[in-house]
């Protein structure tokens, strides 16, 4: 089994951060009765012995003692990181885990990556030598970020670079959230773009999310839970915004529910890695399947079903409509139409009592609506995970590496022109040491060369087919 | 003689815990229809194949169990020991923390190399426990990156290291619209290497066993497990315990030496496809009878219109008329899609055996010219019945089977190769185009060998 250790940067990532950690341990208590330290803990979590501090009946098949987060939180201002030490996870985390300043990196990129990339860059590397240390075999960092302010998107990506270097081997998988256009950072499309060149250079998949997404999913089902009017009742720990159950049901916060979609992203995509299932899907097979060429690997998330209804009995009209609505526009985590673009590949990770015939009969149904690229026309990549997450009996979590993720790309290089062409806000860029005009103009051209390739592809589209010859073998 | 068997990958080691269920269950079973003498015989001559007794005189699977990370494998291991009929040996399997990640150069040229020894250490174990070694039976899917990738690496070390040993892989061919998105390229490249250190190629396809479990055995929601149950009980039907076609009392003691004796005349025609009648839901056995000559009839046909279960033939196809098939000709003349064959066996198991005519089957014209008829094909028998089947009736047969199975998948991966998609996940570990190159020129040559047929 292989661990996976989750990098917290700035405050989006760690409030985003937060969320996973409760709701992992809440998924795992479900799961895990006897309080045995088993294997699918292991991947997120150490054992630690606390009075002697060091790895405690560590593996497997001892009693619990202390779960630490194989976590590292980085934030360049304290509140978000002290309320979190403050608060019921504060347990999960050592101070060795962290890496704080106090003044932030005033939503600015080059302070993130260039000021305090620099000055952290020691400290950082040997926490996360420490970290690596602690795992058996380290299979995935998980980055958290958000792309439109300083820490996040700057630091963030820097720490992309630092784990390139040092641990070449290790899969870096990168959850992004893209600012929504109406983004009160001004300097947002900047951090963007120059986020975005780093992703494109040294992510091995990213994982988009946009907030408007987001919010849409909460306000669906909010309105759903107060209009009431399918007389069935809703189970509350089965949404997939809601933290009941888990270790903080105080005070909600106002982004919880919406960080909590993300959460449960990152559980669902590692639930095959940690769960048994009759077609295990590991990290390394999501990466291997989903990613044609190696710039393209921005993945389309969606996840079905956003709650469950009460009553027990699924029929299997049901368990299509989960698969319908992964498809549907509303369900994806960014502001896309996958079903009218073009898919490179599709994943399907399905988890809790679905058979393969259930899944073969869905693909038949809804291939023929869907647009595959020409040398990809069956890609499709599946896999089966019998543990269902909390509170539901089945789940989807549908990847897509669709052209769909164009639209927002494009935008994004429009709103960065807008404000490059005027040369607004620039100085506050270029007086940090290290920062260039060739950054901008480099970043900007990393983006188009990607939106170009999406382009080519998008050319191809409903055209004729005509596949290569095959080899002609002397008789 | 003894068969040591080797499952690689998630697949194979599912499917080959379901294989040594059903080869238990059946000797343990009292419906064996025949005398006491013969039931012992074949009891006696099963356990032998496949299992080694414990002091405890629970029977051990003679199997090694390879995977490149830990969950199939301790899944199965329990599964096994919770039975209390059989089991696995602790010792014999060998797993890793880190799959393969559905890469075939991944498994072949990084896991292969870096843990031969290891692995082939639990083989020759296994093989020094058999008094006599009857050759190894690997099972793998070829869609993964452990099952096709190290399995074919295994293979190879299988041969270099028993030169002298019967090599059969059994082979899981995917579903056609995807169960990951690469498997064409790692099915070319596992076909293509296994073609090079292999004995015989045994496939079995996913969208058939599907649709035998959805339209034979009447499953509503098919899962995996039934599937693999299905490969099992086909697999158990050509591996039981079987006179060989000399007659004689005794069971054949190289079931695998046989096998290929029978079915591979030349080494460049490994693909064997099989066909097992009847398959109906378990609850329905009691209620049903079935005659010989109507199986072997539906039996036949399936072979030469190239049916895939016993619904749904098509009774149009007939064999060329004689005189029209010339044997370096195109085949212009023959029918479509009439199945050649190369070589044919049937395995029929139960009641009444020995009065069953099969002279259908040696007809001249559903062969090549090679071989004559009564060397091309092949009949065994035994009455003991077999997975409480009261007449039971296999086909292995080396035929133009899979040509289109094979032909479709070489396709999509050509498709897929001429963008040069995701070829750079293979080079990472040193797999590159002209190893492309060399697989599609194998397949290709064999896919035209089968084609002139």
């Amino acid at each position: 089994m292989t661990q996976s250790v989750v990098v917290q940067v700035g405050q989006c990532g760690n409030q985003v951060g937060c969320r996973f950690w409760d709701l992992a341990l809440r998924e795992h208590a479900a799961v895990n009765k006897k309080g045995i330290y088993d294997e699918a803990l292991s991947s997120f979590f150490r054992n630690v012995d606390t009075r002697s501090g060091s790895d405690g009946p560590g593996i497997y098949k001892g009693k619990i003692c202390s779960l630490k987060a194989r976590a590292l939180l980085i934030d360049m201002e304290e509140g978000v990181v002290n309320e979190i030490l403050q608060g019921p996870l504060r347990d999960m985390f050592d101070s060795k885990q962290l890496i704080t300043d106090v003044s932030g990196s005033g939503n600015n990129w080059a302070v993130g990556h260039k000021l305090y990339g620099c000055q952290y860059r020691e400290n950082i590397v040997e926490k996360l030598r420490k970290t690596a240390e602690h795992c058996d075999c380290l299979q995935c960092f998980f980055i958290i970020h958000s792309m439109g302010g300083g820490t996040g998107s700057g630091l963030g990506t820097f720490v992309l670079n630092l784990l390139e270097d040092e641990f070449p081997e290790v899969y870096r998988f990168v959850t992004s959230v893209y600012p929504s256009g109406e983004d009160d950072v001004i300097t947002s499309p900047y951090n963007s773009v120059l986020a975005m060149k780093e992703l494109n250079e040294h992510a091995d998949c990213v994982l988009p999310v946009e907030n408007e997404s987001l919010f849409d999913i909460v306000n669906k089902i909010n309105q759903m839970i107060n209009s009431g009017k399918l007389g069935s009742t809703v189970k509350q720990n089965s949404l997939v915004t809601s933290s009941t159950g888990s270790v903080k049901t105080l005070q909600e916060k106002p982004f919880d529910a919406m960080n909590n979609i993300v959460a449960n992203l990152l559980l669902n995509l590692t639930s095959s890695a940690r769960f048994e299932g009759s077609l295990n899907m590991d990290l390394n097979e999501i990466s291997m399947n989903l990613v044609p060429f190696p710039r393209l690997h921005y993945l389309v998330s969606s996840l079905t079903p956003l709650y469950t209804l009460a009553d027990v009995n699924v029929p299997s009209r049901r368990l299509d409509q989960m698969f319908s609505d992964a498809f549907s526009r509303d369900h994806q985590l960014i502001q896309a139409d996958p079903k009218h673009s073009l898919y490179l590949a599709c994943a399907l990770l399905v988890r809790g009592n679905v058979q393969v015939s259930d899944l073969r009969r869905n693909i038949e149904r809804l291939k023929p609506s869907l647009h595959f690229v020409s040398w990809n026309q069956e890609g499709w990549k599946t896999g089966l995970c019998s543990v269902p997450p909390v509170g539901h009996s089945h789940s989807l979590l549908a990847l897509a590496n669709n052209t769909c993720v164009k639209p927002t790309f494009i935008e994004l290089k429009e709103r960065f022109m807008k404000l490059y062409k005027k040369k607004a806000h620039l100085h506050h860029y270029l007086q940090i040491d290290g920062m260039e005009q060739s950054c901008f103009s480099e970043a900007v051209s990393s983006l188009s060369d990607l939106i170009e390739e999406y382009n080519e592809l998008d050319v191809t589209k409903g055209g004729p087919r005509t596949d290569p010859s095959r080899l002609k073998i002397a008789v | 003689m003894s068969i040591v068997t080797v499952q690689l990958g998630q697949c194979g080691n599912q499917i080959g815990h379901e294989v040594f269920c059903c080869l238990c269950s059946d000797i343990r079973g009292t419906h064996g229809l025949c005398s006491k003498k013969e039931n012992q015989s074949y009891q006696d001559a099963c356990k032998e194949r496949f299992f080694w007794e414990e002091e405890s005189g629970v029977p051990v699977a003679r199997a090694v169990l390879v995977d490149m990370e830990p969950k199939v494998i301790s899944q199965t291991l329990s599964m096994a020991a919770r039975s209390g009929c059989w089991k696995y040996n602790n010792q014999s399997h060998f797993c890793q923390k880190q799959g393969s990640g559905n890469n075939w150069a991944n498994g072949y040229s990084v896991h292969g190399p870096r843990h031969k020894e290891s692995i082939m250490d639990l083989v020759q174990r296994e093989a020094e426990r058999c008094d006599r070694l009857g050759g190894f039976f690997t099972i793998m899917s070829m869609a993964g990156g452990t099952g096709s990738g190290l399995g074919a690496f295994v293979t190879q070390c299988l041969r270099d290291a028993f030169p002298a040993s019967f090599i059969l892989n059994h082979v899981i061919w995917p579903y056609g619209t995807g169960e990951v998105i690469v498997q064409n390229y790692n099915s070319v490249l596992t076909l293509s290497h296994l073609y090079r250190s292999s004995d015989a190629l045994l496939v079995h396809e996913n969208d058939v066993i599907h649709k035998i479990c959805a339209q034979l055995m009447n499953i509503k929601q098919i899962s995996f497990r039934d599937v693999n149950q299905v490969i099992a009980h086909q697999l158990g039907s050509v591996f039981q315990p079987v006179h060989p076609a000399e007659g004689g009392s005794n069971y054949s003691r190289n079931p695998l030496g046989d096998l290929m004796e029978t079915l591979v005349p030349h080494p460049e025609f490994k693909m064997l496809g099989l066909r097992n009648i009847p398959q109906i839901p378990e609850n329905s056995l009691p209620y049903s009878t079935f005659s010989w000559p109507g199986l072997i009839k539906h039996l036949r046909q399936m072979l030469i219109a190239n049916a895939q279960m016993e619904e749904g033939i098509d009774w149009q196809v007939r064999p060329p008329p004689p005189g029209s098939s010339t044997p370096s000709s195109h085949s212009t003349k023959k029918p479509l899609h009439f199945n050649t064959s190369i070589a044919n066996l049937v395995i029929l198991r139960g009641k009444d055996v020995h009065s069953v005519d099969l002279g259908s089957f040696q007809d001249p014209s559903l062969y090549t010219s090679w071989l004559k008829p009564q060397d091309a094909f092949n009949a065994w028998r035994t009455p003991r019945a077999f997975n409480k089947y009261e007449k039971s009736a296999s086909l292995v047969s080396n035929s133009q089977f899979l040509l289109k199975p094979l032909d479709s998948v070489v396709g999509k991966a050509w498709n897929m190769f001429a963008s040069k998609a995701y070829i750079h996940q293979y080079t990472k570990f040193g797999i590159e185009e002209e190893d492309f190159l060399d697989s599609f020129t194998t397949l290709e040559q064999v896919i035209s060998s089968y084609t002139t047929l």
